[in-house]
Order: C-alpha cells, then sequence, then structure tokens
C-alpha cells in the first residue's frame, strides 16, 4: 500500500512546501529556544555570584559580568563576622533532616498498612488522606499556629483545680517548626501505590520463615523500596530547607530562625548590606544544587511521575 | 498458657479463641500500630484543624480574647455582601473589609490570566523543544531545573536585587525604573518571578507527557499519508490534552496559593497593587496591627472553595477527554 501511493507523483500543496521550509529552519529555532531560555535561567544565579564575590566598597562599579576586583569578603563575612548566618544553618539543617528522617520513616510505615494489611475503617483512612491532599495549607495556618503555639484556650482548659494545656506550647520552638511535618499525606500516598506494586510471594516467604509483620516491614519491605524513599527523602528536604511560611509563623527570635526567614529579616535590618545578603542565599542554594546535582534522576521521575499518575 | 486462655470467661476473649478471628484482629492491631504516627498528626493537623478553623471563621477572635460567636459578619465582612443574610432592623451600618473584593481577588484573577497561559505555553515550547533529538539535552534539563530547587526566598531576594533601581536589569537594560516601589510595575515583577522558577517543572511534565505517546501511533498515521500538520493537529494535541489540563490546573492552584515571593519582595505592596488572596490571610492573621483570625479564617475557606472548584473542574474534564480517547 504505501509503496503504491508513493509511486503516484503527487502535486506539492501549500502545506507541504511550508512543512519543508520548517524542517529546515526547525532545528537552529529549536537550539536558539532552548540555548537562550537556558541563559535567562543560569542569568540570576550567574549575577548573584558575581556580584558577593565583589568587595563592598566596589559593587556597583562596571564590569557587571565578571567580578573584578574579586574579593571573599562577604562569604568571609556571612561564615566569620555574622554569628547568626552558621546558627541559621544550623537550624535549617537540624529542622530539615529531622523531618525528612521521621516523614519517610512513618509515611513508609502508613503506605504499607494500606497496601498490604487489612484494618477496619481503611477505606475511609484512605479516602480522607486523598482529601486531606486538596486541602490549601492556608485553611489549616491559623488553627495549627493556635495548636503548636499559644493553645487554642489561653492559659489552657481549666476543670477543678486541673489545667490541661490546649497547645503544645512550642511557640518560637525549632519542634514547632518539625511536628505538623513529620508525616505528610503525598508521602503516604506515594508509598501505597508503590507497596501494591511489588509482589506479594516475598512477604509470604518471609511469613513462612517466621517473621511477624514488624520484621518484614523492617527487613524486607524497607530494603527493597530505596529508590522510593530516596525520592521522598529528597523532595522532603528541598521542601522543608526551602519552606518560608510555616516557619515564619512559628519563629520569632532571630536565633532560632532558618536561613530563609533569617535571610529575609537581615535584608530588613540591613539592607544597605545586599551583597552579604546574597552571599548568604548562595549558602541556602549550594547544598540543595549538590544534591539536586547527585540525584537529578530521582527529582525528575518523581515531576514527570506526578504528571503521568494525573493526567 | 493455653489452657488460661481457653478457660476465660465469656465476651471479648472468648471471640479470639478462633484462631482466623485472632490473626485478624491481630493483624489489625499491628495496622494500626502503623499508622499510629500518622493518625497522630492527621487528627491533631487535619481534622482538629479544619473543624477549628471553620468554628473560627464565625467568629471574631484577637488572640487577646477568647473567640467571639458573631454568625456570617466575617464572611459578611469579606465579602462586603449585605445581603449575605438579612441583618436586623437595628444592626449597626456594615462594616465592609474590602481589601478582598477591590485588591486581593482583582490582583490574584490578573495574576492567574497572565502567569497561567504564559508558563503553560512556554512550557510547551521548551518540551517541544526538547523532544527533538538534539544535543545537549541532559544539560539542558539540569539547566531548566535550576530555578525551581532554588528556594523562592532566595530567588525572590536575588530578583528584589535584580529589579533594584541600580539593579542589573536596569544597567542592561539602561532604564530607570523602580520595578518593586512602583504600582504599575511591582505585579508584573513578580509574575515574571513566577513564570521563571515554574516553567522548568512544568517543561518536564510535558516532556515526559510527550514522550508517553506511543510511537506506534506516528508510526500508523505516516504510514497512513498523515502531514506533520495533521500529526500535531489529530495526534499529538489530543493525546497531550490531559498533560495540559494537568499542568493548567496545578498553575491556576499555585497561582491562588503564591504567598512567599509577595511577602519577601512587596509585601503586597505598592498601595495594595501586590496584595492576593493567600497573602491578605496571612496578613489579617499575623501581619495587621489589630489581628483578624476570624475573618482569616472565613476567607481562608473562600479560597479552598475557589482551589476545590478548580480541581473538580479538571477532575470533570480529564475523565470526559479519557473516556472520548478510549472509545
Amino acid at each position: 500500500m504505501a509503496t503504491l501511493t508513493q509511486t503516484v507523483p503527487k502535486k506539492a500543496t501549500f502545506s507541504d512546501r511550508l512543512i519543508a521550509v520548517l524542517d529546515r529552519v526547525k532545528t537552529p529555532v529549536f537550539y536558539a529556544i532552548l540555548i537562550g531560555w537556558a541563559i535567562l535561567c543560569i542569568a540570576p544565579l550567574y549575577f548573584t555570584l558575581v556580584f558577593s564575590l565583589k568587595p563592598v566598597a566596589n559593587v556597583y562599579d562596571p564590569p557587571l559580568f565578571w567580578p573584578i576586583p574579586f574579593s571573599l569578603e562577604n562569604f568571609r563575612d556571612v561564615i566569620g563576622a555574622l554569628p547568626l548566618f552558621p546558627r541559621w544553618l544550623l537550624n535549617s539543617t537540624i529542622i530539615s533532616v529531622v523531618v525528612t528522617l521521621a516523614r519517610v520513616l512513618f509515611c513508609a510505615m502508613a503506605g504499607y498498612a494500606f497496601a498490604r494489611m487489612e484494618f477496619p475503617l481503611k477505606k475511609f483512612l484512605f479516602t480522607a488522606l486523598l482529601i486531606s491532599m486538596m486541602i490549601p495549607g492556608q485553611v489549616t495556618l491559623i488553627p495549627n499556629f493556635l495548636v503548636v503555639g499559644p493553645g487554642i484556650i489561653r492559659g489552657g482548659l481549666k476543670i477543678g483545680d486541673w489545667t490541661i494545656p490546649t497547645g503544645f506550647g512550642l511557640m518560637d520552638n525549632l519542634g514547632g517548626v518539625i511536628l505538623p511535618g513529620i508525616v505528610a499525606a503525598f508521602g503516604i500516598f506515594m508509598m501505597t501505590q508503590f507497596y501494591k506494586s511489588i509482589p506479594k510471594e516475598l512477604e509470604e516467604a518471609a511469613m513462612i520463615d517466621g517473621l511477624g509483620r514488624f520484621g518484614i516491614f523492617f527487613r524486607i519491605v524497607l530494603p527493597i523500596s530505596t529508590t522510593q524513599l530516596l525520592t521522598l527523602a529528597l523532595l522532603t528536604f528541598q521542601g522543608e530547607w526551602n519552606s518560608f511560611m510555616w516557619p515564619l509563623t512559628i519563629l520569632r527570635t532571630p536565633e532560632n530562625f532558618t536561613l530563609p526567614i533569617g535571610l529575609n529579616w537581615f535584608r530588613g535590618e540591613y539592607y544597605t548590606l545586599i551583597s552579604k545578603v546574597l552571599a548568604g542565599s548562595l549558602f541556602n542554594t549550594l547544598p540543595i544544587l549538590i544534591i539536586f546535582f547527585i540525584f537529578q534522576r530521582y527529582f525528575t521521575q518523581s515531576i514527570a511521575g506526578t504528571g503521568l499518575k494525573e493526567g | 498458657m493455653a489452657q488460661t486462655v481457653s478457660t476465660r470467661p465469656a465476651g471479648l476473649f472468648r471471640r479470639v479463641s478462633n484462631p482466623e478471628k485472632r490473626k485478624k484482629r491481630s493483624e489489625a492491631l499491628t495496622a494500626y500500630i502503623f499508622l499510629l504516627p500518622y493518625l497522630f498528626i492527621f487528627l491533631t493537623f487535619t481534622v482538629f484543624s479544619i473543624g477549628y478553623a471553620f468554628y473560627l471563621s464565625f467568629t471574631r477572635y484577637n488572640l487577646l480574647r477568647p473567640p467571639e460567636w458573631w454568625g456570617l459578619e466575617g464572611y459578611r465582612r469579606v465579602l462586603c455582601l449585605e445581603a449575605l443574610l438579612p441583618r436586623g432592623e437595628d444592626a449597626p451600618p456594615l462594616a465592609c473589609d474590602d481589601l478582598f473584593i477591590k485588591k486581593a481577588l482583582p490582583n490574584t484573577v490578573k495574576y492567574t490570566l497572565i502567569v497561567v497561559p504564559t508558563q503553560t505555553v512556554l512550557s510547551l515550547i521548551l518540551a517541544f523543544a526538547m523532544d527533538q533529538k538534539l544535543r545537549f539535552r541532559r544539560l539542558f534539563r539540569t539547566i531548566y531545573y535550576l530555578p525551581s530547587v532554588t528556594s523562592s526566598v532566595v530567588i525572590s531576594l536575588i530578583f528584589v536585587w535584580l529589579f533594584s533601581p541600580l539593579g542589573i536589569v536596569n544597567q542592561l537594560f539602561n532604564l530607570n525604573i523602580n520595578w518593586l516601589n512602583d504600582p504599575r510595575y511591582a505585579f508584573y515583577t513578580i509574575m515574571i518571578l513566577n513564570v521563571f522558577t515554574t516553567s522548568g517543572t512544568l517543561m518536564l511534565i510535558f516532556l515526559a507527557g510527550l514522550q508517553d505517546i506511543p510511537t506506534a501511533i506516528y508510526e500508523a498515521a505516516s504510514i497512513d499519508g498523515a502531514n506533520k500538520f495533521q500529526v500535531l493537529r489529530y495526534i499529538t494535541i489530543p493525546m497531550l490534552r490531559p498533560v495540559v489540563f494537568f499542568v493548567v490546573t496545578v498553575g491556576l492552584i499555585g497561582c491562588f496559593q503564591v504567598f512567599d515571593q509577595i511577602y519577601v519582595m512587596t509585601s503586597g505592596g505598592p498601595l495594595d497593587s501586590t496584595t492576593t488572596v493567600a497573602y491578605l490571610i496571612y496578613k489579617w492573621a499575623f501581619r495587621d496591627t489589630t489581628v483578624k483570625m476570624g475573618q482569616a479564617a472565613a476567607l481562608s475557606f473562600i479560597l479552598a472553595l475557589i482551589i476545590l472548584v478548580f480541581t473538580l473542574i479538571q477532575r470533570r474534564i480529564i475523565e470526559g477527554s479519557g473516556s472520548v480517547g478510549s472509545a
């Protein structure tokens, strides 16, 4: 069939000619688009780097594109002269690491239960989980702030001589930032989907060998899901490291700030020291960039996955 | 041991003497132990919080005194609606906080109408370009993802500096615009930032969608003699439709929740020209000198409703297109 139609000479229509023209210019045009957008993506970070590598006295002097004269003054100050910066770095690290470890473990546990175990209210709880993923964070922001911090009832609930606290009392405390983040609905959903896909035989063999549910989970299920756990850990770490609205609500004194909150606060207090703010910003960006370069595959796969799953 | 179990009195314990049922019960117990951390956080920070936020939305609450019930007054003030519920003859004149109706809602709608189409089209073009078998694709993909991994605060701080009066943008293009302090430009600067940071991620979603179209369909079309326009019109675009709706919905929801960039770059100013719905909730609850927790809670439910409508429309359209595709 195909060969037959090809032998019949066909008069070139307008659209055929247009396609021929487009075919010739296609590759250079696509390259131009890709390179142009790549330059735009790099430019802000590049200019930031150049700017923060210039001495404070000469920041606004040309050239724009190269750090001439060159100076590490800003970075030295950020690490050495401003004691708050290392503090913020430490706070951010503590919060991100604790949340990541807790969330990965708890989401894997819950995901395994939803995927593999039978228990009353299972369907109901899973539907509730799915619904909770659609609720915007602004709705729970105010009550969560009250529960974590000052409490629903100021001074606690008084019954006779007893006073029952109605909040965790974690205002201005790293624990208050960590607590609501130790489990996440999307993480449980992700782990449930994965555990549904692994073969049951593995667990059945282990069960015959006399392993209980906990033994199966920790010795068999967790080790075979390292890819998923790592993906969840990376997404969680990135989210917590960059998180802004919730720590902003909970943390009040500069010593307790995370790096993003601290940088923004510092900018407000000392707006003339913008090159130090930008040097500090690079400290916030660098760990994530390194992690991203090492584990790029996991980031891109998880994003492509969201599109396919929903789409 | 076994004897003591079997001689236990009637009731709960007798029923578990059936080994099948006992196994079931112990499994349920184990499952709930696995779920314990989740249930604790879920009940505290989702179920209780939503309920309490709903209650607060019907109260006046300034943190200093306990919440005071005032019915729909909060919603009435946010929406500036006299007609929301009939008010008594002797009711005081409506105290209306028109920041939502006059500023936040129009601003958010404008923001959405500009940002969503721009980022969708841009990321689609990038995805098409990436889908050609060009060289350095991996390098490009890495670079495009950079703005998305950078924290929103850091990228906002960088943009504040880039667009400052002495900043790079004015220097490069020889302009003299005070981008973030001029109500004519401030919002557009934030829009540029948003398109810049989200396009890379959306491009990856589109790219996955493009690569998911089976090559067999393209081969069949070329055997049938379809030209490239026809392939684009009748195969690529229809097959990509669900992904487009997904990207648009994610974009809409993201735009309605934009907060970090606004807080860092303009704090809603100048002259409320960049106040959005999500920012207004935070402002009422935490930034204003007179705290308006109840009113902020009311607005958060209005926001949730708007987002819910978007989500449901998306579901409808995707399910609809799915059945058409499979038919």
